[in-house]
């Protein structure tokens, strides 16, 4: 298990690296000389220069890089241009709005996905599952940033049970706080509920199908007994996988999500860098959000190895 | 008293009728064999009598145990039946256990969900169970996980799972199909023994007559939904008093008829082959351990021979396979065929002269393609103008006993039986000299498989073919190859005449094959 | 063979969404350039049975010519994907464990770590928006799904013996590759086609909605949905019905893809 789990800690800081090169060719590489696209064509040649040397842009390349990177290394993100401030306390700043609502929001999404497939899975064919395909069906096709006017729409402005929008900081408390997040981690939550279900239920299905099942019923087990000693741990695989791809649709639809409730979170910090040409600050909360995708899917291959023990040998 | 009876069994799935009219009884202490060509509803026999048959199909008939009637039971009464009084093994034991828990989790579960015993109890009787089957505590503990053990020693595992309880009654459903030989006998021989220790009954499903013929008290011969004939096995078996099996046992004990037409000339010769795999690192930065799967075989087939080649899974007969037909590359040694070198770039006219035909019949073509195609497909080799490939394409079919308009249609119109038949059209149509039977009649039930020796043989004598047969069935062997190379572990381990060699085996390893390899005693057919 | 109803239900929603698309070329029940203010925020009903938007324009005249946008974007994205993928899985799978399949399969593993909205914000900060970002972000993230699922397919494939058969008769992996695999997996990458198709309209509008996708001025079902979020109050009409259209776009592709799979899903054949 530790040798698999070093293995993936590897893998994981190969493509940090990847990702980080990749993230810096698209960013400072790929616009030609950053300092004159941030300060536009009309910039006088002496502000574009004092740029350039406040940006560092005279090195050459790989000294920029390995410059970036150890910079980022010791919490150094660089100073956003538009704000006069260090991008990390931008960031970090906007990260207590977006990350609470992922893991809201998955949270959420994992509590109501998981009873219904199972639902759906134990009563195969009958009205209950046909039920639960047909409203996770719907559930799948509804854009979740729609979906979030239309609970503003029916919650904040006709109920007002809940605010329309704005987020009041944790130094206000843990309550109102949860209570500004909760629309927008429903908003993002119910689509993905509804594919979690049905990759559950699928997988339950699938797993129902198998010998070792049938060598389970031959025991002794009823089809109840069968379907959580055997079957849900190992459908539980391919519903881990769907887990990690979630975080990063969460992450993403969060970002989306923030324009309709007005949440100061990274999306919105990242909208207002890029129509102001922040390269520092786009390229620091993109090296983030892939940061956490790969992050995820190493915490994923974990959780693998601590279902299936034919992985854990593996390197 | 009988301990099982079952009286008017019928299943039906669908429009389909599957099981007619079943009724069997057995007694405590005796193994009861259930014989049948595929399809003939022996699986679904057992599913039946466990109420486990799948949800579209519906069932009736009358089915007691030990005096207790178990028709008409509630769902969770026969769950306290099952594992209890019934256990039961099945054909796959690769895929029959959890492979996310333990092996003894597994056993133990057996008494746990009977309420027999309590966890730490049970994981006690879980270990004798185990102990029981062959699997020690010092190699096979508690916690192994099942892709840890081989598939017999899997095989075990399900056996102490189905006897944990020790149940009035064991359902084998072809327990050692998925087997080698050496294993199968293990196996065959750990369930006679517990029988005979606890006297409970057994019935052994099966398509393999020599494996009833060695293991069972009685018998019962099914076809198409229904037992045609049942009684002592010996009896059965000497009388034949149903057509069916008369049919059964003839084609099961077929030999072809052949004379060998092995001339001096060498056409195959391999000499000092090997093949290597690299293993997974042990450690990171370690060097790849290699596995030779083929480790320095050499041999000459002659032309006009038939010549065998048997071996268990894992001895490298597929990998030699592989090297023969130029798709492996050799880490060292040569292949000459005709004379011309064989490798992964040999020239087409050279590579025209092997062609080979392979086990699966469903798998062996692409379903997209008609047969006209699908049997032209060797002429990528050496092409021909698309007239004169049609006429060769239309003798071959006729060459297996199939009609021209078999050219416009699709594999999945064929039975497996003629689907071998166009495999081995499309091995003759560019007339090699050597055609490769990679287990083509392993899949095939056995009368198909009689009918397709006796094409074998015929062919090899119309058109003077070298048959290389590679297989893991001595019985294959006995009835078609002239000679035989025996293969374990990499290498040739003897190497003979075949009527020599299967009765008067050299090695051990080869007299160890012979032995485990079932067989109906010559009396019982031949009367004497 | 007969169709399930659920290919049926999703083809004809299909239908009519490209039905509509191709119409507003011709047609539109009114002009959707220029604006009338007087005719603004008019209720659904009437001469305008979906109401009008903040510029007076009809809605269901925009629905249609929004259309294009939308599933322009998604089909030419899906069609990148493919292009792309494809031939990169049959590769790695033709050349499986070597180190082709290696790269192959790592790059795609570097690819999925950016999402498709990642990949619209890099490429709008350094070109600015336009749908053709959004065509490129959504096919960049495309190409590993079909990489990766024609790989898997194709390598269950190779293990079958036709394909023994293909290479005893001389023939090398990128024929047996073209001639054996792909039109044996063409069904999968069918169905798969469809559910990017429908993800990818949900992608383009979530784009066009934060405005990295369809620049202001071309009508697309996102931008109308965040034109009509500040007047949500006011107009509900505004944001409803492009929403709906997404969903039954969206539904139309997810049951037509679900029907083509139990099509051809051979499990189910045999069964029947």
């Amino acid at each position: 298990m530790l040798r698999f789990a070093l293995s993936r800690l590897v893998s994981l800081g190969l493509s940090l690296v990847a990702a980080s090169l990749v993230i810096f060719a698209v960013v400072e590489v790929v616009p030609g000389d950053p300092a004159a696209f941030m300060l536009g064509m009309n910039a006088a040649p002496d502000t574009v220069a004092a740029l350039r040397r406040e940006l560092g842009l005279d090195a050459a390349l790989p000294v920029r890089y390995l410059g970036w990177v150890t910079g980022m290394l010791a919490g150094d993100f660089g100073i956003s241009y538009t704000y006069r401030v260090p991008v990390a306390e931008l960031v970090a700043a906007r990260l207590g709005v977006s990350l609470p609502l992922a893991v809201y929001a998955l949270l959420l999404s994992t509590a109501i996905a998981m009873p219904v497939g199972l639902l759906a899975a134990a009563r195969r064919g009958r009205a209950a599952d046909w039920g639960v395909m047909a409203g996770t069906q719907l559930g799948i096709a509804v854009p979740n940033f729609w979906f979030a006017m239309l609970l503003v729409l029916v919650f904040a402005i006709e109920l007002r049970w809940f605010a329309a929008g704005g987020f009041p900081g944790w130094e206000a408390g843990l309550w109102p706080n949860l209570k500004a997040l909760t629309l927008p981690a429903v908003a993002l939550a119910l689509p993905q509920a509804a594919i979690l279900a049905r990759v559950l239920r699928s997988a339950l299905i699938e797993t129902m199908d198998q010998d070792y099942i049938r060598t389970a019923r031959a025991k002794g087990l009823s089809g109840r007994q069968a379907l959580l000693a055997h079957a849900l741990r190992n459908a539980m695989i391919p519903v881990l996988t769907i887990l990690g791809l979630q975080f990063s649709f969460l992450i993403a639809g969060g970002i989306i999500i923030e324009n309709v409730f007005f949440l100061p979170g990274l999306g919105r910090l990242v909208f207002q860098a890029i129509t102001q040409r922040d390269l520092i600050v786009v390229e620091s909360v993109v090296m983030l959000l892939v940061f956490a995708v790969i992050l995820v899917t190493f915490l994923t291959d974990l959780a693998y190895a601590a279902v299936d023990p034919r992985l854990r040998r593996r390197g | 008293m009988s301990l099982l009876a079952a009286e008017g069994l019928g299943v039906t799935i669908g429009a389909g009728r599957v099981l007619s009219d079943v009724s069997l009884t057995l007694a405590p202490g005796e193994v009861f064999g259930l014989v049948g060509e595929s399809g003939s509803g022996k699986s679904m026999t057992a599913l039946a009598l466990m109420r486990l048959l799948p949800a579209a199909a519906r069932a009736e008939g009358r089915v007691s145990l030990g005096g207790r009637l178990l028709t008409g039971l509630s769902e969770r009464a026969m769950c306290t039946v099952r594992g209890r009084e019934i256990g039961m093994i099945f054909q796959e034991p690769m895929t029959a256990l959890n492979p996310l828990r333990t092996i003894g989790e597994q056993v133990a579960e057996t008494l746990v969900v009977h309420g027999a015993a309590g966890r730490a109890e049970a994981r006690a009787v879980a270990r004798a169970r185990l102990d029981r089957v062959g699997l020690d505590a010092a190699r096979f503990p508690f916690d192994r996980y099942p892709h840890e053990l081989s598939g017999g020693q899997r095989q075990r595992v399900c056996i102490a799972m189905a006897v944990a309880l020790r149940p009035k009654l064991l359902i084998a459903d072809e327990p050692t199909t998925a087997l080698d030989v050496t294993t199968q006998a293990q196996i065959l021989d750990l369930l006679k023994g517990l029988v005979a220790e606890e006297g409970m009954g057994m019935m052994l499903i099966t398509h393999d007559l020599a494996v009833v013929a060695g293991t069972a008290d009685r018998v019962a011969v099914m076809q198409a939904g229904r037992i045609v004939e049942t009684g002592p096995t010996e009896e059965v078996f000497r009388a034949r008093r149903h057509d069916y099996t008369r049919r059964l046992l003839a084609a099961s004990t077929h030999v072809p008829r052949r004379v060998s037409r092995a001339t001096g000339e060498a056409l195959l010769e391999v000499r000092g082959a090997v093949r290597e795999y690299l293993l997974p690192r042990p450690a990171p930065l370690a060097p790849h351990p290699r596995l030779r799967a083929v480790d320095g075989v050499g041999f000459t087939l002659h032309a006009g021979e038939s010549l065998g080649l048997v071996g268990e899974s894992g001895s490298g007969k597929s990998t030699l396979t592989r090297l023969v037909l130029g798709l492996d590359p050799l880490a060292a040694g040569t292949i000459r065929l005709n004379g011309a070198a064989v490798s992964l770039t040999m020239p087409g006219p050279v590579r025209a002269g092997v062609q080979a035909v392979f086990q699966d019949p469903y798998g062996s073509f692409n379903p997209r393609h008609r047969v006209a195609r699908l049997v032209a497909e060797p002429f990528h080799l050496t092409p021909l103008p698309a007239e004169e490939t049609r006429a060769r394409v239309a003798a071959a079919l006729a060459a297996v006993g199939l009609p021209a308009d078999a050219m416009e249609r699709y594999i999945h119109e064929f039975s497996g039986g003629q689907r071998q038949r166009i495999a081995i059209a499309r091995a003759l149509v560019i007339r090699p000299r050597l055609v490769v039977l990679d287990e083509a009649v392993s899949a095939l039930d056995v009368r198909v498989r009689a009918q397709i020796l006796d094409l074998l043989a015929e062919l090899q004598g119309r058109f003077g073919l070298s048959y290389l047969f590679v297989t893991h069935d001595l019985s294959v062997v006995r009835a078609i190859t002239d000679r035989v190379l025996v293969m374990k572990s990499g290498r040739i381990v003897e190497e003979g005449p075949t009527a020599r060699v299967l009765a008067a085996p050299a090695h051990p390893y080869t007299a160890g094959l012979v032995a485990a390899t079932p067989r109906i005693p010559a009396g019982w057919i031949d009367g004497g | 063979m007969r169709w399930p109803p659920a290919l049926a239900v999703g083809a004809a929603l299909t239908a009519v969404f490209l039905g509509a698309a191709a119409l507003s070329f011709l047609w539109t029940p009114f002009p959707t350039d220029g604006m009338d203010i007087a005719a603004r925020l008019r209720p659904p009903g009437g001469a305008n049975l979906l109401g009008t938007d903040h510029f007076g324009r009809d809605t269901l005249s925009m629905l249609m010519v929004g259309a294009r946008t939308s599933l322009a974007v998604a089909v030419i994205a899906v069609g990148f994907g493919m292009a792309a993928g494809v031939p990169l899985g049959l590769l790695a799978a033709a050349t499986r464990g070597s180190l082709v399949d290696e790269v192959v399969m790592r790059g795609n593993d570097l690819v999925f770590a950016f999402p498709a909205l990642v990949i619209a914000i890099l490429i709008t900060a350094v070109f600015g928006p336009s749908a053709f970002n959004a065509i490129l972000a959504i096919g960049i993230f495309n190409t590993p799904v079909f990489a990766r699922v024609s790989r898997g397919a194709a390598l269950a494939l190779w293990t079958l013996d036709y394909v023994r058969a293909a290479q005893v008769a001389g023939k090398g992996r990128a024929r047996i590759s073209l001639e054996h695999i792909l039109p044996n997996i063409a069904n999968l990458l069918i169905v798969q086609g469809t559910i990017q198709f429908s993800l990818g309209i949900l992608a383009e509008a979530a784009l066009s909605y934060v405005g990295l996708g369809a620049p202001q001025g071309t009508p697309s079902w996102g931008r109308m949905l965040a034109e009509a979020q500040t007047m949500i109050a006011l107009a509900p009409h505004t944001a409803v019905f492009p929403g709906l259209t997404i969903v039954l776009a969206v539904l139309g592709l997810n049951l037509m893809g679900d029907g083509l799979r139990d099509l051809t899903d051979p499990r189910l054949r045999r069964a029947r």
